[in-house]
């Protein structure tokens, strides 16, 4: 376990390997939680703009080690942190991330860093309070992944490694990989097993049971813009009736 | 290098069995001296029959760009700077320094992942989690510590560079002007390299004296580490 999550917000985020649907079910989430009236922010994985560039350049060049790819990663994640997630967090806020440190834990541990030093890296993350890990089979995760995508990404497809010339036999091995990681991390880290093969609405409906028990009782932060929202709507309906 | 061996994992999935090169640090606040003293060991050295490379702090292909515009605005955060910096080293250590090393150079590095850990430290962060991010970093040869007291480094700026931003540690606002920022953070720099020098097992110099009595110094040292050919 990372350590206990002190700030009054919730964190909530999901994980798993390409494929799994988690990146669906979150979205369903954060719209579900907005229309509740809830502060929600969310975060996604490798998407801070001041690394940006770095990333670019290193993907497009392959310019990256398992070890700076990690960093650099991690960098990423520490900028979402400083800036946006623990600021949320402190105000109260629902915190949504689509991929957390169990992402490098995964994954850079299959690219072959240290495990205790990746976990060094994100020890100033703390455990969420909810973390949704979405294990699907890996032939459906690949067959998801190469009917949606037009072509796999080298780093994506571990083809740094080398662990095969062709690109969907790479990336194969390597998901399969990060599987494993992920199946060891379910006890450490404490991971809510969601089964990804389940129709969508199936699982978003276990997802939302999950969070409401997490919420429970707590007020957070309120959102006077979907308050608003809900204002117009009546006013709407109002206005609507008169004109009939 | 007698061994190679690094302060934690290193790079395992990297294997990495004789470095015949030599790995020369040198490490202090800014001001201090470190160009000018780098620029004369490469002169000696390679007079000597040595082939040299030499690195920096911020000089990988990977960041250079992104690290330097990060610093231009001002969301930079502490644990992403560090960060940041710590993807610069990796990336000079595994692509410029360790096969430096393998092809027999002396590498003549300009700081260390020491400074990064001290100006972390020095910022608030946690000096226990800043050592371990550098468990792949590597044991150089050698580590001299220029060492020179505020006055001198005052003196030192104030006729070169003169006093700027990051070098006063403005970012943490030690005092709402450069100069007293500046002495405030050197200080506290002045500090953590004092207890690191004794952890590390550095070589203080004293560099309150004049450059050549400096390299004098730093050449001395060298001769012992350098097997004849």
């Amino acid at each position: 376990m990372l350590h206990p999550q002190p700030y009054y917000g919730k964190l909530i985020v999901v994980e798993g390997i390409d494929g799994s649907g988690k990146s669906t079910q979150i979205d369903l989430l954060v719209k579900w939680l907005t229309a509740q009236g809830r502060t929600v922010y969310f975060s996604e994985w490798n998407s801070s703009e001041l690394v940006k560039s770095t990333t670019r350049l290193a993907k497009k060049e392959k310019l990256f080690t398992p070890t700076t790819f990690s960093l650099l990663q991690a960098t990423d994640f520490a900028d979402r942190w400083e800036n946006y997630m623990l600021p949320m967090l402190k105000a109260g806020a629902v915190v949504l991330a689509d991929r957390y440190a169990f992402t490098a834990f995964a994954r850079d541990v299959a690219r072959g860093v240290d495990p205790l030093w990746v976990r060094n890296l994100y020890s100033f993350a703390p455990q969420p309070d909810l973390a949704l890990y979405f294990r699907v089979p890996l032939e459906v995760a690949i067959s998801r992944i190469l009917s949606a995508r037009a072509k796999i990404k080298y780093y994506e497809a571990g083809m740094d490694l080398g662990l095969s010339e062709d690109k969907v036999e790479s990336f194969t091995l390597f998901q399969k990989r990060i599987m494993e990681e992920y199946d060891r991390m379910v006890e450490e880290f404490n991971f809510t097993v969601i089964n990804g093969t389940q129709p969508i609405q199936t699982q978003q409906k276990q997802i939302r049971a999950l969070v409401r028990r997490v919420l429970n009782g707590w007020e957070g932060l309120p959102n006077p813009m979907a308050a608003a929202g809900k204002n117009k709507k009546r006013l709407k309906k109002q206005k609507s009736r008169e004109v009939a | 290098m007698t061994a190679v061996s690094f302060y934690g994992a290193g790079f395992p999935y990297r294997n990495i069995d004789s470095l015949p090169g030599c790995l020369i640090v040198l490490e202090g606040t800014d001001g201090v001296g470190r160009s000018t003293q780098m620029a004369l060991l490469r002169r000696w050295l390679e007079d000597e029959g040595f082939a040299v490379s030499d690195t920096g702090l911020r000089r990988s292909t990977l960041t250079q760009p992104g690290l330097d515009a990060a610093k231009s605005g001002h969301t930079l955060g502490r644990l992403t700077m560090s960060l940041f910096y710590a993807t610069d080293f990796a990336d000079r250590l595994e692509n410029s320094i360790i096969p430096a090393l393998k092809a027999g150079f002396y590498v003549l590095s300009d700081r260390y992942f020491y400074s990064i850990v001290a100006r972390d430290t020095v910022r608030g962060g946690d000096p226990e989690w800043g050592r371990k991010v550098y468990g792949f970093a590597l044991k150089p040869d050698i580590v001299f510590y220029l060492r020179a007291n505020l006055d001198t480094l005052i003196t030192r700026m104030a006729n070169g560079r003169g006093f700027n931003y990051w070098e006063s540690g403005m970012d943490m606002r030690f005092a709402d002007n450069l100069f007293d920022s500046f002495c405030v953070y050197q200080s506290q720099l002045i500090e953590e390299f004092d207890r690191m020098a004794e952890e590390y097992g550095f070589v203080t110099i004293d560099a309150n004296r004049p450059v050549q009595d400096v390299f004098h110094d730093l050449c001395a040292h060298i001769r012992q580490l350098v097997k004849p050919a």
